[in-house]
């Protein structure tokens, strides 16, 4: 089982880290999310729309989780988890889904399409450690 | 410089933020994530609130009078600064964008313009509480002023 609380020290140890891409164009939630993210021991990086996840997904080839907002311009996050499920390298990553509103409907819709998890905001430290032990398993 | 004194007096503030409903229990699990690592991590968050919010609220009023009676344009709107709201924990001023989305529901224009203006008073308010309890954050502290983000 792949721990979630690190291995503490500089260089290598940060990164055999869980890297989490954090996906949200609110600067505030980007924040939040990615300070939620690294107090739990991940190591984050945060972009602000689907577009640039894709461009990083495409280069970094070491993300273990992506959790994204759901109403972002252009690209909303449903869209992205469409995109990373459809591609044969990217599917395997598991992809959490955020928002701040509780529909149902929009639930069901990212849990059919292969979302891991879907957390309302605001989200909380242990919504995080939830999914720590089911997700990164 | 007496630094219990200004801790005690920062203290103070940020009880009377939660006691007069400025800000709600979401603030406390934002500066729960400070550590050392992150030492001003909640005046950054902030400031983010800050700069965001302004520029929300500047695009509703925008959008107000561009836009006449399209309540779904003008919720779409809301629901962002909400978010934000939410996020940080700023709860009269989330209160006040969900009693606009809820005219906006009712198709009442009276009703938007009055709940823009509440929330523009309670921006300012918290703009200037917050600035307040983090300058005296920032005197209180052990090592002096820390580099301080423009609100």
């Amino acid at each position: 089982m792949m721990s979630c609380k690190g291995l503490g020290g500089e260089g290598s140890a940060a990164a055999a880290l869980p890297h989490v891409l954090a996906v949200d164009d609110s600067s505030v939630d980007r924040a939040v999310i990615s300070g939620i993210l690294r107090s739990s021991k991940f190591r984050v990086t945060a972009v602000d729309s689907g577009k640039r996840a894709l461009e990083l997904l495409g280069s970094e080839a070491n993300v273990s989780m992506i959790i994204t907002d759901y109403w972002m311009p252009e690209m909303t996050g449903y869209e992205l988890l469409k995109k990373v499920k459809e591609s044969s390298k990217l599917k395997g990553i598991p992809v959490v889904i955020m928002s701040s509103e509780n529909v149902p409907t929009r639930i069901s819709r990212c849990l059919e399409e292969g979302a891991e998890d879907f957390l309302l905001k605001p989200v909380q430290p242990s919504d995080v450690s939830r999914l720590c032990n089911r997700v990164l398993r | 410089m007496d630094y219990s004194n200004l801790r005690r007096q920062a203290a103070s503030m940020k009880k009377g933020l939660f006691d007069q409903g400025h800000l709600d229990e979401q603030f406390r699990q934002v500066e729960d994530l400070q550590d050392e690592a992150s030492p001003n991590f909640v005046e950054e968050v902030a400031v983010l609130f800050f700069k965001d919010s302004g520029r929300l609220i500047s695009n509703l009023e925008q959008a107000l009078e561009k836009y006449p009676r399209d309540f779904n344009r003008w919720d779409a709107y809301m629901q962002q600064l909400k978010g934000s709201c939410s996020s940080i924990g700023a709860s009269r001023m989330k209160s006040e964008c969900m009693s606009f989305k809820d005219n906006c529901g009712k198709g009442n224009v009276e009703g938007c313009m009055g709940c823009l203006q509440k929330l523009k008073r309670e921006h300012a308010i918290l703009r200037q509480k917050l600035e307040s309890y983090f300058q005296l954050l920032r005197q209180a502290g052990p090592t002096g002023a820390a580099t301080r983000p423009v609100m």
